[in-house]
């Protein structure tokens, strides 16, 4: 039997039942549209994350204490053992490189604040004046730190959005007094909204000199020290110097890691990666629940059709043209399923994309092609055994059959 | 050259336990052109004789030469070729595909044999032209009539012009009038040339045959030929 007649022939049995057909198309459709609409959304999130971090400005090197051997963040490289505190002492050493542009000392911890009778826990953050221009923060009323010596613990705050609203409402909160412990500080400006952004997120927190942080928390080790290099293309030789200039200054032993944006973000993208294509594979499994479907669907149309079958062979069919046509009608069904189910994926995900339009939530190729051909593939596999017993039925038992 | 040779023939059907012996010893020679008729009880084993002739079934021992070849050993795509090739069935119960047309219907046998398309239409359009069915052709089997429907059948069984035409009671399913118009048609297509076996209850119709076959309980038992003048004294 020639090719365009197999298909031909397919495609009438199919369409000679629409009920099964639909509802066969229909079971593929759903199952490839749950991938195509699922990795949309996930893979939407990733980029909306990728998108966010990189306004962030990409020439920041993140220097954090203690030796990690990856460059990623992993739970190893936010917990390690600190063999030499990073002081603030390390940190203004690190102006010395000529691709060093500025420095933030960063250190975090938790406290209270009281202010007119208000209390309230809040994350203390101790840092000099340059925060502002690294992490791109904006402020919203009074100034930010004053430009000084990283040793002088002036008792001045800069306090987030949330906490101006908690604790002094709408009156203007420059110029009071709050209590952070058992200090008093002067409140000098106020935090811009951060928003939705995935940026550092300054609503929450109580911003005060590092000196003063390091008093208040009794410690001589930074969380962190926050390095802008001149620029992009500077970041590596900016990670050299300030691996030297660590070194130099912690008797020859190099026990920072340094973390870049581009590894920060290689590593979000990877997660999101990784939550995409798992995200995938689980409504993959409806595409395999689908293929049982069609199986069943095949099998029963098998015995539906074990007459014509037996005419056929009658007629001199050989077993291969019985079992061609039948793998090309479940061939067919999940093709038309697949594409069925790419359609209203794509659909689905347009609806995603007017719902949240901060995600862009477009299916990736991969994704539609892997939907596509799981549909094809789950299609022809449990199809060949409904096709090789077609193949297989004795003709004139097919024959008595009615 | 006889068309059909048959030697020996056993066919064996097992049950469980029990065995049915369907053939017993069967030898049959028929020569091209022949018309025959099948008669006996029902069970006596007059449809598995047709099956085996028809390749569609096989002894259990015993020869089948079929225009002078072995066709017992042939595999399975070799016996579907002859089936195609050679031999045409016609059913008591018509065996249409309900959901294609008359014409896709007598056009399936030689779609299987890879006809090209164009010459396909030719080819049906005569051959329902020839029975009467010109103005059928798009109709589907359920729009037509028992006698329709088994003139599709034979026109189907005879689109590959075969050298044998094998028919199970063709006319089983259809009143007495419909029944002689099909067994006119099916005599025509023998004086035609195609070699036919026919296997039926009806005594009138099974003594039209020039040669005819009685069985009883797997074996022949008669084989009876007569003269064109006997078929005139039997009716
Ligand atoms: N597939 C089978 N399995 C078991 N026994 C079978 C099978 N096919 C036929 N038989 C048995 O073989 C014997 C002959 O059957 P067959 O169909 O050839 O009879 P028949 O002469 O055509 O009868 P009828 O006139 O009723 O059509 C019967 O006893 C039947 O029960
Ligand atoms: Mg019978």
């Amino acid at each position: 039997m020639r090719a365009a007649d197999t298909l031909r022939f397919a495609t009438r049995a199919a369409t000679g039942n629409p009920l099964r057909t639909v509802l066969m198309v229909l079971a593929m459709a759903i199952g490839v549209a749950a991938v195509v609409v699922l990795t949309a959304l996930g893979d939407g999130a990733r980029r909306y994350v990728v998108g966010e971090f990189g306004a962030l400005g990409s020439n920041l090197v993140i220097v954090l204490p203690g030796r990690s051997e990856t460059g990623g963040i992993n739970p190893g490289s936010l917990v390690t053992s600190t063999p030499r505190d990073l002081t603030v002492e390390d940190a203004e050493a690190l102006l010395r490189s000529p691709r060093v542009t500025r420095i933030a000392p960063l250190l975090v911890g938790n406290s209270e604040i009281s202010a007119g009778g208000r209390l309230r826990e809040v994350v203390v953050v101790g840092t000099s004046s340059d925060m502002t221009a690294v992490r791109r923060l904006d402020l919203a009323a009074g100034r930010f730190l004053p430009r000084e010596d990283l040793r002088r613990a002036t008792n001045v705050a800069v306090i987030g959005a949330t906490i101006q609203r908690e604790l002094f409402g709408a009156e203007p909160a420059v110029g009071r007094l709050v209590r952070l412990g058992d200090r008093r500080f002067r409140v000098i400006g106020v935090m811009a909204a951060s928003g939705q952004g995935l940026g550092m997120n300054t609503d929450e927190q109580v911003i005060i000199p590092v000196a003063s942080a390091l008093a208040m928390f009794d410690t001589n080790t930074l969380f962190r020290i926050l390095v802008e290099a001149r620029d992009r293309s500077a970041l590596e030789a900016a990670k050299a110097d300030i691996t030297d200039i660590i070194r130099n200054r912690h008797a020859g032993e190099e026990d920072i890691t340094l973390l870049t944006q581009d590894a920060v973000l290689e590593t979000f993208d990877r997660i999101l990666g990784t939550l995409t294509m798992a995200v995938a594979g689980i409504a993959a499994i409806s595409l395999a629940v689908a293929g049982i479907l069609v199986m069943n669907v095949m099998l029963v149309s098998v015995t539906q059709r074990t007459a014509e079958i037996g005419l056929l062979k009658a007629l001199g069919a050989e077993p291969r043209t019985i079992r061609n046509a039948f793998l090309t009608e479940a061939s067919l069904l999940s093709l038309a399923g697949g594409l069925a189910g790419v359609a209203l994926g794509q659909g689905g995900a347009a609806l995603l994309r007017l719902a949240w339009p901060v995600l862009p939530s477009w299916p990736p190729d991969w994704a539609v092609a892997a939907g596509l051909g799981t549909a094809l593939a789950t299609g022809i596999l449990f199809g060949v055994q409904p096709a090789r017993r077609a193949a297989r039925l004795d003709p004139v038992q097919a024959l008595a059959k009615r | 050259m006889a068309l059909i040779e048959l030697g020996g023939i056993e066919r064996i059907f097992t049950l469980g336990d029990s065995q049915v012996h369907a053939l017993q010893s069967v030898a049959l020679r028929v020569e091209a052109g022949e018309y025959l008729s099948v008669m006996g009880p029902s069970g006596s084993g007059k449809s598995t004789l047709l099956n085996l002739l028809g390749l569609l079934d096989r002894p259990n021992a015993g020869r089948y030469h079929l225009e002078g070849r072995d066709v017992t050993t042939l595999d399975a795509d070799e016996q579907a070729a002859v089936r195609r090739e050679r031999i045409g069935f016609v059913f008591q119960s018509f065996h249409l595909v309900a959901r294609l047309s008359a014409a896709e219907n007598v056009a399936l046998p030689l779609m299987l044999a890879g006809v090209p398309a164009a010459e396909r239409h030719a080819r049906v359009s005569a051959a329902l032209r020839d029975f009467g069915l010109e103005d059928r052709a798009g109709h589907r089997p359920d729009q037509l009539s028992g006698g329709q429907r088994q003139r599709v059948a034979i026109a189907r069984a005879t689109i590959m012009r075969p050298a044998l035409l094998l028919a199970d009671e063709p006319t089983g399913n259809l009143d007495r009038a419909t029944g002689q118009e099909v067994t006119r048609l099916l005599e025509e297509l023998n004086a035609g040339g195609v070699t036919l076996i026919v296997v039926t209850h009806d005594p009138a119709m099974g003594a039209r045959a020039r040669r005819c076959i009685r069985m009883e309980d797997g074996r022949i038992v008669d084989d009876l030929r007569q003269t064109p003048a006997d078929t005139f004294a039997n009716p």
